[in-house]
């Protein structure tokens, strides 16, 4: 293919730098020769901005995506490694800087970003390429070097071997030399057949630094002078500092400076413990005289009211409400509710900043560079690229670190700001002031109608959705709501496969409620999964048909969908009787198939009810379509945390306000599930020559429809509030 | 001034009496493996041996632990136990973020110290103490077993 990495070297060399830097002229990367800047042992080759290949035989591959558990920096690199050659020992993984111009998310347009289960599917043409062409490179270095004819040049495992003379040479010591190489005009990309790693096993490149801690996240950043702020946040949104006296919190040793911040109050120390005394020492006043003082009930009543009228229509096929007021069908009906999700993170919020000469200097789970570059230039009236951000391992986000609003990150500005100091400031989040905070899975209402001809055949299905925008006051409205309608809020509803005649989904976004919402792991297929695919079960047994059998009729023009599906039912037995529990045990399966992020999931749960209605969640057994499997290993991890993740939901995870005021704080309150309760997961993974798409998100919605049919078959009680009200189940 | 026992070595530490050792541990003497995830013993990020009994050192205040053997995740791999553990963890790519898995190392090593061949129910009531928001706990019991096996 022809190759889109243009020789920019000249200049660079012009400017005195050693080695070599190649751009991207691909229109939506154009990148600039940024000469690179100190050059090491291990920058003697710097083909794209992507790699590195040093005299020392090392091979860095630069990750634009944030490393916050999913496995992108494995990922990442398996592809490059694939396409050089290059052996997986020899391959090192380095956060990029923040710098859209080389390094945005093809996805996002001209944005750096991490997020929508991209990563893998907006790099794997720009590494495969910047591998094979790499690897182009030094083979012609090796060729002019021996005096051979390049195509009888082989590479493996990091080594190029001419077979004939018996000459071998390492990356290493071949770099310089391809540095000075002209970038070929075409190269050629791997046939599948030939790979060595793709599709097999390569170990995670984090695995080592994070069992013997030395991994470096946010929280562990020490720099010399550094100053560690713990901030008294209002207990309203929409609360307003009215007044605070500090002389408690400035009478404890150690703390060096309170000052007033947009967001409330911050307390600085030389340690995190000092701080967080001389927060709790503040006694402050807030003025809620604008603050939101509803609680959930109220809100839910709120939710429920809207959800009596017609909302927007985000689709419409056929005339689903004609059919639904027509006499003597068969109509059934459903209404479903999802609080406020926290994501709860198990590293809580926090950030570095440090003024430095010309500008400022951030550390950070860094998952969304360009829009927290932009708005810290504001802030500091600087331009975006002295806004230096360094890239750290995320201790989880689940979308937290992607804030639409840079929330947290302008919170530890805002303090850098008001002292006016010139030492590093650490932003140290307390695990209840990062539950508290907002930014939650927006909580929703839904109903569903929907009728039956006489021989069980769906006729019309009208789904309405009520809950706050996510994409409404953030960048991301223009790009994600149209007419009125955000699609963060229907998705997964409004794209139902099912072969549905009259179907019709309306959406009610209620205005001023200021809780921050967010994206939190699989977005709106959080709740839209659950309510369609366990409202299709119960139509499955109004109409006396098979779950599976019934979804297979209405998906015969989603065949990945339907492969996904029968190849889960194949591998759980579906159709065979369950083992039986113990006396007073009830035991049930059920099956849910979803799309989200372009990767298709099915699951069949195994579940036991006991007589006090406790659950018990067996086994899950997971099929995936997520295209090509880069690392099927991580493919494996992602579904078996992913079916974690989500029965932390459906089990337990609920934030409610009362007057305006979470309830929940620490862990005891938001309980997110535990080794105990978690079930055995298998997971199949459909061959699959498409292209790679996500597989950080996908497998979290199907789990909770899945429990839940599961719970049903058990019971013959659906669940329609989420987490499960066990009450309900007692014998 | 706290005279403190980490990994082997003396340290002094100037902190106040009532710092939890976490903090210590990781402010003062710089061994940031240990990690905060809750400051209330809820979720296990933060366990480290005294005098070999698994502690949350979020709610260990440092007074406390004066005199007393301390090990974390920097010097896991000096016991037997400890190397099989961190060397199953690593063959089973246990860890995502990353975050809790010192926590999780360090009550594992506790484990199969007091029971060289635990059950998926013994796995299940030593590890409940410790949150996995990434829900590795599939693979955590899976490399228990396996450091298990390994050390048999």
């Amino acid at each position: 293919m022809n190759n889109p990495i243009q020789n920019l070297s000249r200049r660079g060399f012009l400017q005195g730098a050693a080695g070599l830097t190649l751009g991207l002229s691909l229109p939506a990367f154009a990148a600039k020769a940024g000469a690179a800047a100190a050059r090491s042992a291990e920058t003697a080759f710097e083909p794209t901005p992507f790699l590195r290949i040093g005299a020392d035989n090392s091979v860095t591959v630069l990750s634009k995506h944030l490393e916050m558990g999913q496995g992108t920096y494995t990922g990442l690199a398996t592809i490059v490694a694939e396409e050089l050659d290059a052996a997986w020992v020899q391959v090192k993984v380095e956060g990029a800087p923040a710098d859209a111009k080389r390094f945005n998310n093809l996805a996002f347009g001209p944005m750096q970003g991490t997020g929508g289960s991209t990563a893998m599917a907006n790099s794997w043409d720009q590494l495969r390429q910047t591998g094979a062409t790499a690897r182009a490179m030094l083979v012609s270095a090796a060729a002019k070097r021996w005096n051979v004819p390049a195509a009888e040049i082989s590479v493996r495992d990091g080594v190029l071997s001419h077979a004939a003379s018996k000459r071998k040479a390492t990356f290493g010591e071949l770099a310089e030399a391809a540095a000075a190489e002209a970038v070929p005009a075409t190269v050629s990309l791997k046939d599948p057949k030939d790979f060595r790693l793709i599709g097999k096993h390569a170990p995670r490149k984090d695995s080592f630094a994070k069992t013997n801690g030395s991994a470096r996240f946010t929280q562990d950043v020490h720099l010399p002078g550094m100053l560690v702020a713990v901030v008294a946040h209002a207990p309203r949104f929409g609360g307003k500092l009215k007044s605070f006296d500090a002389r408690k919190a400035k009478a404890i040793k150690g703390v060096v400076d309170v000052v007033a911040i947009p967001s409330g109050v911050a307390v600085l120390a030389r340690d995190t413990w000092t701080a967080k005394k001389g927060r709790d020492a503040l006694s402050v006043e807030w003025d809620d005289s604008a603050a939101f003082k509803l609680g959930t009930a109220e809100m839910q009543n709120l939710y429920h009211a809207l959800a009596q009228n017609p909302g927007l229509v985000a689709r419409k096929d056929g005339d689903a409400p004609a059919v639904l007021a027509a006499a003597g069908t068969r109509t059934l009906k459903a209404g479903y509710d999802f609080p406020y999700l926290a994501h709860a993170a198990m590293e809580p919020m926090n950030c570095v900043i440090q003024r430095t000469a010309d500008g400022i200097e951030v550390w950070n789970g860094e998952q969304f560079q360009t829009v927290d570059q932009g708005a810290l230039a504001a802030m500091f009236g600087l331009p975006p690229e002295k806004v230096v951000i360094h890239m750290l391992y995320a201790g989880g986000s689940f979308g937290r670190r992607a804030s639409t609003s840079v929330d947290y990150i302008r919170e530890a500005a805002s303090i850098v700001k008001a002292t006016g100091t010139a030492a590093p400031v650490k932003l140290v989040w307390m695990r209840e002031d990062d539950t508290k905070a907002g930014y939650y899975r927006p909580m929703f209402h839904h109903t569903i109608e929907a009728t039956l001809d006489a021989a069980g055949n769906i006729q019309a299905w009208r789904h309405r959705l009520v809950g706050q925008s996510i994409a409404k006051g953030s960048p991301f409205e223009a790009f994600m709501i149209k007419d009125g309608v955000d699609g963060l809020s229907v998705e997964g509803a409004a794209s139902l496969p099912y072969a549905i005649p009259n179907l019709q989904v309306e959406l009610h976004t209620p205005a001023d409620i200021p809780v921050p919402v967010l994206w939190w792991r699989s977005v709106g297929s959080t709740h839209t999964a659950y309510s369609t695919e366990t409202f299709l079960d119960r139509l499955a047994a109004e109409g006396k048909q098979d779950p599976v059998a019934l979804r297979l009729k209405l998906l015969e023009k989603h065949p990945r969908h339907a492969a996904v599906l029968r190849l889960a039912a194949d591998k759980a037995g579906w159709g065979t009787p369950l083992a039986k529990g113990k006396p007073g045990e009830r035991r049930g399966r059920g099956v849910a198939v979803h799309e989200s992020f372009h990767s298709f999931v099915a699951q069949v749960a195994e579940v036991t009810v006991a007589a006090d209605g406790s659950i018990k969640v067996d086994r899950i057994v997971a099929a995936v379509d997520c295209g090509m499997a880069i690392n099927p290993d991580n493919v494996r991890a992602q579904v078996e945390g992913s079916v974690g993740f989500a029965l932390s939901a459906a089990l337990h995870g609920e934030i409610t306000l009362k007057d305006g005021v979470v309830e929940q704080g620490n862990f005891g309150e938001y309980a997110p599930i535990r080794i105990n309760e978690m079930p055995k997961v298998d997971v199949h993974i459909v061959a699959s020559a498409e292209k790679p798409t996500g597989i950080g998100e996908p497998a979290v919605p199907p789990v909770a429809p899945a429990v839940a049919n599961a719970i049903a078959a058990a019971t013959g009680k659906w669940a329609t509030r989420m987490p499960f009200a066990t009450d309900a189940l007692k014998v | 001034m706290i005279q403190l026992t980490v990994n082997g070595k003396a340290h002094k530490a100037d902190v106040e009496a009532d710092t939890p050792l976490l903090w210590a541990l990781r402010d003062t003497l710089l061994l940031t493996g240990t990690k905060y995830g809750c400051g209330a013993g809820l979720c296990g990020a933060c366990t480290v041996h005294v005098n070999g009994q698994p502690t949350r050192s979020c709610i260990t205040p440092v007074a406390d632990v004066v005199g007393k053997k301390i090990t974390t995740i920097e010097a896991v791999d000096a016991t037997r136990v400890g190397k099989a553990v961190q060397e199953a963890w690593r063959k089973l790519d246990v860890v995502q973020c990353g975050y809790c898995q010192s926590g999780q190392i360090m009550s594992a090593v506790n484990l199969l110290t007091t029971k060289k061949k635990p059950t998926d129910a013994d796995i299940d009531a030593a590890m409940a103490g410790n949150l996995c928001r990434c829900a590795t706990y599939v693979r955590i019991r899976a490399a228990i077993h396996e450091a298990a096996k390994a050390l048999a």
